[in-house]
């Protein structure tokens, strides 16, 4: 295939060019880098960056263990709060919690590297093998775990931790959820959402069926029957559709599935790409989606948001980096139409848009982008079945502040839940508090009665 | 322009930054590349007794400690006095001062107390040319197991001997170097002062293991698996050197004694710190042996604006502007009363004030007010330590502010007094000095 030939194909680029592509984002520092890095940290006192993490990493701590050569000690301070700390460390959007929170911004505008210091104790201590916690004695109790994402394993993790057992039920082929399937390839390379799920379930007391989904293959109701208790963390397994002519048209595609086949594809060069490529939406999706077109050799890549830069969930080092790729951001402009030449995608139709009195209305100005190939990226959504009469809200579970669902013994966390942001890292601080919640409720069952008068 | 020419006991530099006696003076190369990049004077590193020369040892001569960023904080070496041949040496100074006739060449000399040592070597140095001479009685490792060096410093007497055979038998210029190694400099200062020494240099560098390797047990340096105490210097003992510059600067006995001064000198404000405090010129080692020659520049050209800056027109107006202000303890004015304020727009909220404060010190500092994190000194509780400026980030930001008198001290909960009054006439004190009935 020809760099600039027209269509979707596979094969734009040059094998080499494909590697030097989906290399790592950020190489994770060497020992000096860590050093000079960790210098700069204050060791705040109770520390805004600590805070600003939404599962309360002692960063202050990892970070001077590793200025003091103790790398396995912070990866043990680091783990302790956040079982998922190495996957974090890639795909955090730390310039929105904990390095937006640095005191170093108000002096100098440049945070602590948090992220990557995080990820060079976080990756000694699994390539090493280093293990830091071990299952208390064994309970007795099961627990239920469906879907193997952050918030599952997570939660798996923790209740392993206190002598439970645990199955986890997942739909797909492989563990890991949106760590395996939709993450940009370069953030987490050489396979290490899967080297995460072993490090993780190297604890024991855990088992993975894969291949079983909620709702085709069992109940929720089976499983509160047969388990002690429930933890959902299924995550938004449906996709927001657009609703306008030509969306059936090939050429036409979710982009997280786009994203989910790149991660599986063993040769990227077999992934076909438009040479023109829009993509619609404004958050992370629709960046990861459009800069990974760009990797793969799509010629021009333009993101169409129907509002402004302020609105876009995607953050500002996304935007940059999407920039510096390549990519044209557009703001203001909405789909109409999708254009139809042979059978195929050939353009889109979009309409200007502005906001009138605080609602986004269209101007009624028109214009077409040429496109071979259009993803879509304008939101998951909640799509489950089998769960009875569990409580929602807006599309999401309802949850309280220990997890707990409207049914007894039923937890829930993850993005599936109406709390907290959709990110990895919140969905790793559910899973763990839900364990908590669910050992304390099985301990405070097990307490005898005792008189208080 | 200030005028920032040295005349230290007649011996004349064109400004007061001389290399101190040690490796980046042991040869005429090192020396010639010293002159080139602007220093003002060298002291040749130790020259001994004719004959064999001192060995050194094969292994690591130097350690250290770091702060952030891997910046050297404070050496320690065992090497000893130069290996090379006197008569070599002698040869490259004789050239030295002949190529570099503004410059300052001061023989540092180190031989056994013996009366005919000092005699025999003193002409070789002077028909060199040399400016000076040095004692050598600083050197606290190897040479002092010897009964040299420092084994010389620590015993008054010596130093007074030898001082006085060495103002028998030279013309030259006695500088005579203390070392730290003592309990209380003046004594080692007086003794030298006795013996007719032209002046004292200070600080020799420290006794001192600076690591341990901690895989195999065994002090820092490790030569084979064994180490010994070197000498330590660098920035981390400017303290210590300044302290005790200052003590010889405001002794009775001593006052007036020319001082060069050394240790950690690494700035051109370190140097100005050292004159300021009786100094009449500084050596540096350290500095050049971590960044090299060019940091001169830096001392020369920074001494130099600092003085324009300020008005001072030559070495004279700074030297010993300071001793007059270093007193005892007991006659610190204990009514004067300074409160820490912090400048919130340049407080960048990191806390450290407020946990020293409330984790070591006073509870002076809030971390909390109406739920918002805010570090604001209680005046009420602050006893005007000081520990908050030192452990913030951000110069300037926590500043120690004197309360005017009339003022009320909202701790104590009395008003500030105009007066001065001092420990040794506090009631609390049990030997107040109560005036005669």
């Amino acid at each position: 295939m020809h760099r600039l030939g027209s269509g979707i194909a596979g094969g734009r680029l040059a094998p080499a060019e494909y590697e030097t592509n989906f290399s790592d984002l950020h190489p994770r520092f060497d020992k000096h880098e860590a050093l000079v890095a960790s210098d700069r940290c204050y060791f705040c006192h109770d520390a805004p960056c600590m805070t600003a993490c939404p599962t309360e990493i002692d960063i202050p701590l990892f970070i001077r263990q590793i200025s003091t050569a103790n790398p396995l000690g912070a990866a043990r301070t680091i783990f302790s709060q956040n079982i998922l700390g190495g996957m974090c460390a890639r795909v955090c959007p730390t310039e929105t919690l904990c390095e937006q929170a640095c005191v170093r911004n108000t002096a100098e505008d440049r945070p602590v590297d948090i992220g990557r210091l995080q990820r060079y104790a976080t990756d000694i201590a699994m390539e090493q093998g280093r293990q830091f916690f071990h299952r208390a004695a064994e309970t007795g109790k099961l627990i239920a775990v469906v879907g193997a994402g952050p918030a599952g394993l997570a939660c798996a993790h923790r209740l392993a931790m206190n002598g439970h057992s645990v199955v986890i039920f997942d739909a797909r082929e492989k563990a890991g959820g949106l760590n395996e399937y939709g993450i940009a390839s370069y953030k987490a390379p050489n396979d290490f959402a899967q080297k995460e799920v072993d490090y993780l379930l190297a604890i024991g007391g855990i088992e993975i069926r894969n291949g079983m989904a909620l709702g085709r293959d069992f109940s929720l109701q089976d499983l509160t029957t047969q388990y002690d208790a429930v933890f959902l963390g299924i995550g938004l397994a449906g996709v927001n559709g657009l609703g306008i002519e030509g969306e059936d048209l090939s050429g036409v595609e979710d982009a997280v599935d786009f994203i989910a086949a790149l991660r599986q594809a063993r040769d990227k060069a077999e992934v076909p790409i438009g040479r023109r490529v829009v993509v619609l939406g404004g958050g992370m999706t629709a960046i990861d989606a459009a800069i990974q077109a760009k990797l793969l050799g799509a010629e021009e890549v333009t993101i169409c948001y129907r509002r402004g830069k302020e609105q876009m969930n995607a953050s500002e080092f996304e935007q940059d980096l999407a920039a510096s790729k390549g990519v044209t951001i557009r703001h203001w402009l909405a789909p109409k139409r999708i254009l139809e030449r042979d059978g195929a995608v050939a353009g889109i139709e979009l309409e200007y848009t502005a906001l009138r009195d605080g609602h986004l209305t269209g101007t009624g100005e028109l214009g077409v982008i040429a496109a071979d190939q259009i993803f879509k990226a304008i939101g998951q959504s909640f799509r489950a079945s089998g769960l009875g009469a569990l409580s929602m809200e807006k599309g999401r579970i309802v949850v309280d502040e220990h997890c707990r669902t409207s049914m007894d013994r039923v937890y829930a966390g993850g993005d599936c839940v109406n709390r907290g942001e959709d990110l990895t890292v919140s969905a790793v601080a559910h899973g763990r508090d839900a364990a908590d919640a669910i050992h304390l409720a099985f301990a405070s069952a097990g307490q005898p009665a005792v008189a208080v008068a | 322009m200030a005028d920032i020419r040295n005349n230290f006991v007649g011996i004349k530099s064109p400004n007061p930054f001389w290399l101190a006696s040690a490796p980046p003076t042991d040869k005429a190369y090192n020396v010639e590349r010293a002159f080139k990049a602007g220093w003002g004077g060298v002291v040749w590193k130790t020259l001994g007794s004719e004959g064999p020369p001192v060995v050194n040892v094969n292994g690591p001569r130097y350690g250290a400690i770091w702060g952030a960023d891997r910046r050297l904080l404070g050496l320690n070496n065992i090497e000893l006095i130069t290996d090379r041949p006197l008569q070599v040496n002698l040869q490259e100074m004789k050239q030295v001062k002949m190529n570099w006739p503004d410059r300052a060449l001061v023989a540092s000399i180190m031989v056994p107390c013996v009366e005919e040592e000092w005699r025999a070597i003193l002409p070789l140095v002077e028909e060199t040319g040399a400016d000076g001479i040095e004692l050598n009685f600083g050197c606290p490792h190897g040479m002092s197991e010897r009964g040299m060096g420092s084994a010389v410093g620590q015993v008054p007497e010596y130093i007074e001997m030898v001082v006085r055979w060495c103002k028998q038998y030279t013309r030259m210029p006695v500088i005579t170097k203390l070392t730290p190694n003592i309990t209380d400099i003046r004594h080692p200062a007086r003794a030298a002062k006795r013996g007719g020494t032209d002046a004292v240099s200070l600080i020799n560098t420290i006794n001192s293991i600076t690591s341990v390797d901690l895989d195999n047990f065994a002090p820092m340096p490790t030569v084979g698996g064994k180490g010994s105490h070197g000498g330590y210097c660098g920035p981390a003992v400017k303290p210590i050197a300044l302290n005790m510059v200052s003590e010889i600067a405001r002794d009775a006995e001593t006052h007036g004694l020319p001082i060069s001064g050394i240790g950690g000198v690494t700035t051109w404000r370190d140097a100005a710190e050292f004159l300021a405090l009786g100094a009449g010129n500084v050596q540096v080692c350290t500095a050049a042996m971590t960044y090299g020659f060019k940091i001169v520049q830096e001392m020369i050209s920074g001494l130099s604006d600092w003085m324009d800056e300020k008005g001072h027109r030559s070495l004279d107006d700074i030297c010993g502007r300071a001793v007059p202000n270093v007193t005892d303890w007991k006659y610190l004015n204990l009514n004067y009363v300074a409160k820490a304020r912090i400048d919130q727009d340049a407080c960048i909220k990191c806390g450290r004030c407020h946990i020293a404060c409330e984790d070591t010190s006073h509870q002076a500092i809030t971390s909390m007010v109406n739920g918002v994190r805010h570090f604001e000194v209680m005046e009420d509780e602050c006893v005007g330590c000081n520990l908050c400026v030192n452990v913030c980030p951000v110069e300037n930001c926590i500043t120690m502010v004197g309360l005017e008198p009339g003022t009320l001290d909202q701790r104590t909960g009395k008003v500030v007094e105009p007066t001065y009054a001092n420990w040794t006439t506090h009631p609390n004190n049990p030997m107040a000095q109560v005036a005669a009935e």
